[in-house]
């Protein structure tokens, strides 16, 4: 499927800023199943500096700076993405999760170096043994690797509500344990520390998705929103990515932007200013089959 | 005297050295086993010796005044009050032969380059990784290790700019690092110190021994700094970027950006544009070349590194991977400082060196290995356990053995998450001579020693800092609390050129003129410390007035007379305002005063105000001298009352006051004196002219607003208070008349404490302010000042005279207000016009989130 994907982001101040830097990461990345096609960033007013670069997970970065006094700015990002249906691989054949773990405890070759970072506590996400308690309720003994974690998904799923009012995005993990109410963020986070407190990799993922209008309705532009989810490393299929928000293994609908070890290594919108005093942010997001 | 001393002493054994070799357990620095003295030592301990004990007690008395002096001091966190604590200095050196000094140089520069290798590849292409020479683990589970710094390229691939290790001297004799420094190598600063105090106290000895000089380590260190800016340029400028004055080596920083000739700044006096890093100082931008941080490098940036950091500079890693600006350390530095690489280190040697390491380290256990994870649970006992990476993690107290629940919990922690801990053996420390009041004896000692990256390879401090451990106990290095330091001598097979720098070090001018480059901050830090200071002369002068005509046995006659100093008080918010419930009696009257004297919990007490001077003092130190830095310790030292004082009686408050008055008159002549036509002093003026206008314009309302203003003994208050009487009675042979009196103190630019004279100044400084004389038409300050200062030239006291009651309603109390009114604008448009250091704030940009 292919699909324009439009995010816009506003910001007004109170008082005029002097200078901001931000950093985005909006650009789709390719991945196996995933061509961006076109991508274009507008900024408004004009930044002095603008910088693309790639980071240390391969994402696509871009660092700017506007150093005119502004009152409001606007980032619009516009791409086109190919999402081409691959079939998640069957949870039944993959191997016993015992022999993932086996295989990030130490020694660990020198070939899963990339995955293996995957395994280590980062700023959000830090395992803890009340999580490893939660998690291996699916982690039966000998069952492939995919099963427990599909299961794993669906747990989060019906014990999480979801709730966008429950969290912000600075919201502790242990918070959300003990609300059990929270948006994608969270149970990406979740999903992920529960795999980690089990010593296997997994890492975050932000994108979007395709939203469908009740029947007979029709599509509402700009209502869309940032999705994430987590992905986890078998190591003989390489990542799979579960959405726990959804319940679902994402097929053709779920549009990768980055990844990372939490949200904080992929942001999609983020900034430093000075002056400014109070300042409102609007977010829109559409996503338009075409 | 020492002749007498010494004519007591059997020669055989040195009283000095009496019981010295009876309490020695392991490897000892001044004696061999055979009790013979080890050949570094014998001309030292022969000088002290012939001093004898008399003088050599006066010479540690002159070593303390000189560490009080000098105000060298160290922070310790989570003490807010005496939070600076002095150094710890003891006078007697560590000698270490040029034999033995150059085996070291040549193992420690082996050590600074191994890892800046290491550095440069974990930062880089991870081959040491990849090829199983680093566990992965050690590098990606780290905090440390700033994925947003991978892939730069500092200049000359120098990662690690300035490089410390601490070493201990194992019982065998050879010297161990048992850890490194990588992040930031603080102390060479207070090795310098050290060197200071201890060869002033010590010139004989000093020149005998032919000890290897200092001053060419911190030149290589200059030059290696000033070749990493990016910019042409024949003057690059180099900043330390410091935490701020919390930070427990705030004093050090001080003292080495004094010594190297750098600005002092802290991160909001730093801005990225065009993604170049930029001071910013009264007359604008200036570009920085090089950043010399004492901030953790996470803290640097709180746009890509660490988000809550309120340390950094917005837009400093960018700069810095685009070679805009060189940081020393590198961003990313610290990741080499975690003990668990100790491990590696002669594997690691050998691959990338190709050569074997030449210093060992104490033996370390990383856990992140299962070998090792299965040793250290099997010898939790005899091993020295702790966090393996930067962490809230908890190991073993090294104080004493684990309990058996505490051995249970780190068990379990271990088997949890086990690369987040590493274990080491414990450390036996050699001793070295340390005096103790009569005679020298064995005390435990850690070296910590400095190397800088030069065009030519690391080179070596010749010397360093000795910490000695508190008391005999040394199974472990504890040096947090109580312990002292010393300074290290290496010693010259030639005579040393006799030139000494610390000679000029000592005798350093320390009163700086400072140029229109002056940071913004502290512009306005000046700004507030001329505020401050008059604030703190103003209340101790109506204060001082309310207590001398304060008399417990004639309140009713004398309340009166009072109340408009009183009422000034109550309106400055440092006298509570009577309320209808609390009666206006002597006694809480008297209390109340006393408490708005040294009540440091009270808002606008003059201790409280004190405080703040100190604090201001702390922030200016490197650009003010060291006569101010005492006057404004000291006033703060006199207000604060020891905790088991008795009660205070109104005549010491007095007695306090008078000597705060004289206090703040030495810090005005110094600021004066010794700060002439500097932006310093002029911002220091500015803060005291406004906040005189403002206590005197509140005086007088207050006045005009009671029913006794033309009562002389209310006018004769008035004029104590503004310190004008002796200039109305060479004036006037009369008592006080209200007319005259309002004319002499508003009016009269002759008087220096008259308002107009305040404002005259303020007109002055505003005319050779930078950004005033950029531009042709008024700035708003100017003009606000302008019409204030005409209004009041305007007035014509005589009408005060005419007036028999009702003076709040005229039209010169109408004057007081509109000016009161007025100058917090000023100051608010002299802070817009130059200290806008704005505040930085966080943009998040998520929306909503499904």
């Amino acid at each position: 499927m292919r699909f324009k994907v439009t995010h816009r982001t506003a910001y007004e101040y109170a008082e005029p800023v002097a200078v901001s830097h931000h950093v985005v990461r909006l650009e789709p990345r390719a991945t196996s199943c995933q061509v961006r096609e076109q991508f274009a960033m507008n900024i408004l007013p004009e930044p002095a500096i603008r910088r693309i670069r790639t980071d240390y997970f391969g994402n696509s970065v871009c660092f700017f700076t506007l150093q005119e006094l502004h009152r409001d700015m606007e980032v619009v990002a516009e791409s086109i993405v190919n999402v081409r249906l691959e079939m998640p691989p069957a949870p039944a054949l993959s191997a016993p999760w015992e022999r993932a773990v086996e295989e990030f405890r130490d020694p660990v070759s020198p070939d899963v170096v990339d995955p293996y970072q995957f395994v280590f506590d980062s700023l959000l996400v830090r395992a803890n043994p009340e999580l490893a308690d939660y998690a291996r309720e699916s982690f039966a003994k000998n069952t492939p690797l995919l099963e427990c974690v599909l299961d794993l998904n669906e747990r989060i799923y019906k014990d999480f509500k979801y709730d966008p009012k429950a969290t912000i995005v600075s919201t502790p993990m242990e918070e959300v344990l003990e609300k059990r109410r929270g948006v994608c963020q969270d149970f990406a986070h979740l999903g992920i520390a529960c795999l980690r407190s089990m010593g296997l990799p997994a890492r975050y993922v932000s994108g979007y998705l395709r939203t469908k209008p009740p029947e007979g309705k029709p599509r509402l532009v700009g209502a869309d929103a940032s999705h994430a989810w987590f992905a986890v490393y078998c190591p003989e299929l390489g990542w799979v990515d579960f959405d726990p928000t959804n319940n679902l293994m994402p097929g053709e609908e779920h549009i990768t932007v980055a990844y990372g070890r939490d949200f904080n290594d992929v942001s999609p919108v983020g900034g430093i200013i000075t002056g400014g005093g109070e300042h409102e942010v609007k977010v829109s997001v559409d996503v338009e089959p075409i | 005297m020492s002749d007498l001393l010494k004519s007591n002493r059997p020669t055989a054994e040195p009283w000095l050295l009496e019981q010295y070799r009876q309490s020695i357990k392991g490897y000892d620095e001044l004696l061999s086993p055979d009790g013979t003295m080890r050949p570094q030592y014998t001309g030292l301990i022969g000088d002290l010796t012939r001093l004898g004990r008399f003088d050599l007690k006066h010479r540690y008395d002159v070593a303390r005044r000189i560490v009080h002096e000098q105000g060298i001091t160290y922070n310790v966190y989570g003490d807010n009050r005496g939070m600076e604590r002095p150094w710890q200095l003891d006078s007697v050196p560590f000698m270490i032969s040029s034999e033995e000094w150059r085996g070291m140089e040549t193992a420690l520069i082996q050590r600074a380059t191994l890892i800046n290798q290491i550095l440069g590849d974990c930062y880089g292409q991870q081959e040491l990784i990849r090829s199983g020479w680093l566990p992965p683990a050690l590098v990606f589970a780290q905090p440390d290790f700033l994925r947003p710094c991978h892939g730069v390229h500092p200049p000359h691939d120098t990662f690690l700019h300035l490089y410390a290790a601490d070493l201990a001297r194992s019982p065998d004799g050879r010297w161990w690092v048992i850890s490194d420094r990588t992040q930031i190598p603080t102390g060479a600063g207070y090795a310098l110190a050290n060197r200071l105090v201890t060869s002033r106290v010590l010139p004989e000895s000093f020149r005998d021994c032919q000890v290897q000089r200092l001053a060419g380590f911190f030149r290589e260190l200059q030059t290696s700094l000033a070749q990493l800016a990016s910019r042409r340029t024949d003057n690059p400028r180099v900043v330390l970027l410091t935490p701020g004055p919390y930070n427990e080596t705030y004093f050090e920083q001080g003292y080495l950006a004094r010594y190297l000739g750098y600005s002092m700044v802290e991160g909001q006096d730093l801005t990225v544009r065009d993604n170049r890093v930029f001071l910013k100082t009264l007359s604008g931008l200036e570009p920085v070349d090089v950043i010399l941080r004492r901030v953790d490098d996470d803290f640097c940036d709180p746009l890509e590194l660490r988000s809550d950091s309120m340390l950094g500079v917005p837009g400093l890693a960018e700069a810095f991977r685009a070679g805009n600006v060189a940081v020393a350390n590198s961003l990313g530095s610290g990741l080499l400082q975690s003990p668990a690489f100790m491990a590696f280190l002669p594997g690691l040697c050998r691959h990338v060196l190709g050569e074997d390491l030449k210093m060992p380290s104490v033996a370390t256990w990383w856990c992140g290995q299962k070998k090792a994870e299965d040793y250290v649970l099997q010898n939790m006992d005899r091993l020295f356990i702790k966090p393996a990476f930067r962490s809230h993690l908890k190991g073993t107290n090294p104080e004493r053995g684990m309990t058996d629940s505490e051995r249970a919990e780190l068990r379990r922690r271990i088997a949890i998450q086990p690369h987040l801990f590493v274990a080491q053996e414990r450390v036996q420390l050699s001793t070295a001579p340390v005096w103790n009041g009569e005679r020298l004896e064995p005390s435990p000692v850690t070296l910590r020693v400095y190397l800088v990256a030069t065009e030519s390879g690391y080179k070596v401090m010749p010397g360093g800092l000795v910490r000695v451990a508190s008391g005999l106990e040394r199974r472990f290095v504890t040096m947090q609390k109580g312990g002292s330091s010393k300074d290290a001598w290496v010693l010259s097979e030639q005579p040393v050129d006799g030139v000494s720098l610390l000679h000029t070090v000592g005798q350093e001018v320390e009163l700086r003129r400072v140029g229109n480059n002056l940071p913004s901050r502290l512009a306005d830090n000046f700004f507030w410390l001329g505020r401050y200071c008059e604030r703190a002369d103003s209340s101790a002068r109506l204060l001082r007035s309310a207590l001398n005509r304060f008399n417990p046995e004639s309140t009713g006659s004398t309340l009166p007379v009072l109340m408009p100093v009183l009422n000034t008080l109550i309106e400055q918010g440092q006298l509570q305002a009577p309320t209808s419930e609390t009666k206006l009696t002597a006694e809480a009257l008297e209390a109340d005063l006393l408490a708005a004297i040294f009540d440091a919990k009270r808002p606008g007490s003059l201790r409280g105000i004190a405080d703040h001077l100190q604090r201001l003092a702390t922030m200016l130190r490197d650009r003010t001298s060291n006569d101010v830095w005492r006057v404004l310790s000291e006033l703060d030292d006199r207000l604060t009352l020891p905790t088991t004082a008795p009660v205070v009686l109104a005549g010491d408050a007095i007695g306090v006051l008078n000597q705060t008055v004289l206090g703040l008159a030495a810090f005005n002549g110094l600021a004066r004196e010794n700060m002439t036509k500097a932006q310093g002093w002029r911002f220091i003026d500015i803060g005291l002219r406004i906040e005189r206008a403002i206590y005197l314009c509140t005086l007088l309302r207050n006045v005009l607003q009671s029913d006794d203003a033309d009562n002389p003994s209310v006018l004769e208050a008035v004029l104590e208070v503004a310190d004008s009487t002796i200039t109305y009675r060479s004036r006037y042979n009369l008592l006080p008349h209200i007319a005259a009196v309002f004319d002499l103190l508003i009016l009269d630019d002759t008087n220096p404490r008259s308002l107009i004279f305040q404002l005259s100044q303020l007109q002055k400084h505003f005319d050779r302010l930078p950004f005033e004389q950029q531009s042709a038409q008024l700035s708003p300050g100017e003009r606000l000042l302008l019409e204030c200062s005409t209004r009041v030239r305007l007035m014509d006291p005589a009408q005060l005279a005419e007036l028999e009651s009702d003076w709040g309603e005229g039209e010169v109390a109408q004057l007081l207000t509109d000016v009161l009114e007025v100058l917090p604008r000023i100051s608010e448009a002299i802070a817009v016009s130059y200290f806008a250091h704005s505040r930085i704030a966080r943009a998040g940009g998520v929306g909503r989130r499904s």
